[in-house]
């Protein structure tokens, strides 16, 4: 979760992610950030996202985030995300 | 024989009047109404200037009410300029300044965003108060020749101001003949848009429908962050010709996403704007056996593309995408640093000479002349040729193979940049002494790697930059250094910084990166390239 938050602000450092239900439709991401978010997400947590999945509502707010995550594996206290990079 | 590109558009309006031209995610206008649009508005804009052969900058989002305002100014006489609505204020108003244009289309809205920022409102024409009326076709137009411009396009300058390409009827004309001819194009084409406005690319797809009698359908722009969701738009739409470039053809290249929309009907895929990798081009053929694949090139001064390739053998998934021939009534030239036509295999600088030459940069002397030279191999006659500044060397099978740049120009999700650009930009953020830029390849990521006493918040340096910057060059990750690496003789160290900044991996003692642009980088920086 804060993992997921961290990677947003690094991508839109200027917005508050946390809270906000629809990133699109107020503007906060765009498909230059979308495409960052998901080779940044894939890169975290070592997973591989569909093309099928990547559609607004698993990317909307940091909710839907997780639960794609959860789909994918992540999210129990198993995976230990990779933080050798920044 | 055609002068003007209006012909086109007048004949297929005479034509099919009543088929729909052009939809853009609220109405669909045909033939007749966009004319009809486009005569309006050039009556209104003749009742405000007397001039002929001088820029009108439209400042709108991509709309059928662009596409009226562009066909408007050229029945005006004149020749269009489109802006980037989301590229910021402060550039704009440089890019106005340099362009001097008669008049600014634009809607009230937008025209007070400009206003707030201090841009001259004297010359505004707000398109959304045009009536539309039916008098008389203004007839300033039948007056040019094929040589007059038809549109200036600003691509990035490494100086931190954008050069504007001033491009002419017979570019246009001999560019758009060869492409209908090419690829077949008639009225039961159905183009699904991808290129802005602002970008050449467009240029294609809007021609392709004034010549043809093409529906165009100006995708919104929301649909290509998904890529199902656009595939579905294609098939609701019936299209079946796309120009695109690749960056969204890559993310579209999934298997699962491309079979989970059934009725698709493309025919005709075509690319350009940077390179394709063959991994992801075959994904797409493997999902449409039977349709035409191109892949085409050109920078936007010798009028959109001057090669094409095709495609007509399976290529392996590492093979590079051959750029191709020429394309008709185009030569392209490939020279070594003496000047010399290259031989089989041999890099060197591709050159074109041909009808599709722009007239060159607006206001701009030196640049034209330094891009638009003398044929080095014509010692006879006064004959231009445009060196691209791509390196490129020829195939056995005598297809031409894109390498890199000569400089330090990139393709970023399909936006031509100049690094120089952005870097400009970065040293005049507070704190930043000294900024060098960088393009990771594999990542398609642009690296800022800037000397400071203390760590500056990304999110600063990004809305400081985006004071002046669109978005496409904003770099999305950050370096700091207490001192910029130099090499011997005082300049900074690109390559070290490439090489630890820029994830290059050596593998037995050779560069190992899937992009040769990044190769050629850093051959240039070793003083390989010419």
């Amino acid at each position: 979760m804060e993992d997921i938050n961290a990677i947003l602000k690094n991508i839109r450092p200027e917005f508050e992610f946390a809270g906000v239900n629809d990133f699109f439709s107020l503007g906060m991401l765009d498909s230059f950030d979308l495409t960052v978010l998901i080779s940044a997400l894939e890169e975290h947590y070592a997973i591989t996202i569909d093309g099928t999945d990547i559609l607004p509502e698993n990317f909307q707010s940091v909710a839907a985030i997780r639960s794609l995550l959860t789909k994918y594996g992540v999210g129990g206290m198993g995976i230990v995300p990779d933080n050798s990079r920044n | 024989m055609q002068t003007n590109v209006l012909e086109y558009f007048l004949k297929t309006q005479d034509r099919w009047p009543s088929k729909t031209a052009v939809t853009d995610g609220c109405e669909a206008w045909t033939f007749e109404q966009l004319g009809k649009r486009a005569a309006s508005i050039a009556r209104k804009i003749v009742s405000l200037t007397s001039s002929t052969n001088s820029p009108v900058a439209v400042y709108l989002p991509k709309t059928n009410e662009a596409i009226a305002s562009f066909l408007g100014v050229l029945l005006s006489g004149n020749c269009y300029a489109p802006l980037d609505t989301k590229a910021p204020v402060a550039r704009i108003q440089t890019i106005l300044n340099h362009l001097d244009p008669v008049l600014i289309i634009t809607t009230s809205e937008l025209s007070s965003q400009l206003a707030a920022n201090g841009v001259d409102t004297s010359r505004l024409l707000l398109v959304n108060q045009v009536h539309s009326d039916d008098g008389e076709l203004p007839d300033r137009w039948q007056k040019l020749i094929d040589t007059d411009p038809v549109y200036i396009i600003h691509t990035s300058g490494s100086t931190g101001r954008p050069k504007g390409v001033v491009v002419n009827h017979r570019g246009v004309i001999d560019y758009i003949d060869w492409a209908r001819d090419t690829f077949g194009i008639d009225d039961r084409c159905v183009i699904g848009n991808q290129a802005p406005l602002i970008f050449d690319n467009s240029t294609l797809d809007l021609y392709l429908c004034f010549a043809c009698g093409a529906t165009l359908h100006l995708i919104p722009e929301e649909l290509f962050l998904f890529p199902v969701r656009l595939l579905e738009y294609l098939a609701e739409k019936f299209v079946n010709f796309v120009f695109w470039v690749p960056s969204v053809m890559i993310s579209t290249a999934d298997k699962k996403v491309l079979d989970r929309v059934t009725n698709l009907r493309l025919q005709k895929v075509l690319f350009a704007g940077e390179v394709m990798p063959a991994k992801h081009l075959n994904v797409w053929r493997s999902r449409f056996p039977g349709a035409l694949f191109a892949n085409l090139y050109g920078p936007t001064e010798i009028t959109v593309d001057c090669t094409y390739y095709i495609v007509d053998r399976p290529l392996d998934d590492d093979e590079p995408v051959p750029i191709g021939r020429p394309c008709r009534n185009t030569q392209v030239l490939i020279l070594n640093a003496e000047n010399q036509p290259c031989k089989v295999g041999e890099r060197g600088e591709l050159c074109v000479r041909g009808s599709s030459l722009a007239s060159g940069y607006w206001n701009d002397p030196t640049h034209t002349a330094g891009a638009f030279v003398q044929n080095p191999l014509n010692r006879h006659h006064p004959e231009l040729i445009y060196r691209t500044g791509d390196s490129v060397y020829r195939n056995e099978k005598g297809e031409i193979i894109f390498v890199g740049r000569k400089d330090f120009q990139i393709k970023h999700m399909g936006y031509r940049i100049e690094l120089g650009d952005i870097e400009h930009f970065a040293m005049q953020v507070s704190g930043i002494r000294n900024a060098c830029v960088l393009y990771q390849f594999d990542k398609k990521q642009i690296v800022l790697v800037y000397e400071a006493d203390r760590d500056i918040d990304p999110g600063f340096i990004r809305r400081e930059l985006g004071r002046n910057l669109p978005k496409y060059m904003w770099p999305t990750a950050f370096h700091r250094l207490c001192e910029l690496p130099r090499t011997a003789n005082g300049k900074i160290d690109r390559q070290q910084l490439i090489m630890e900044y820029a994830g290059q991996t050596v593998l037995n003692g050779r560069l190992d990166s899937s992009e040769s642009g990044t190769m050629r980088q850093i051959e240039i920086l070793r003083g390989v390239g010419d």
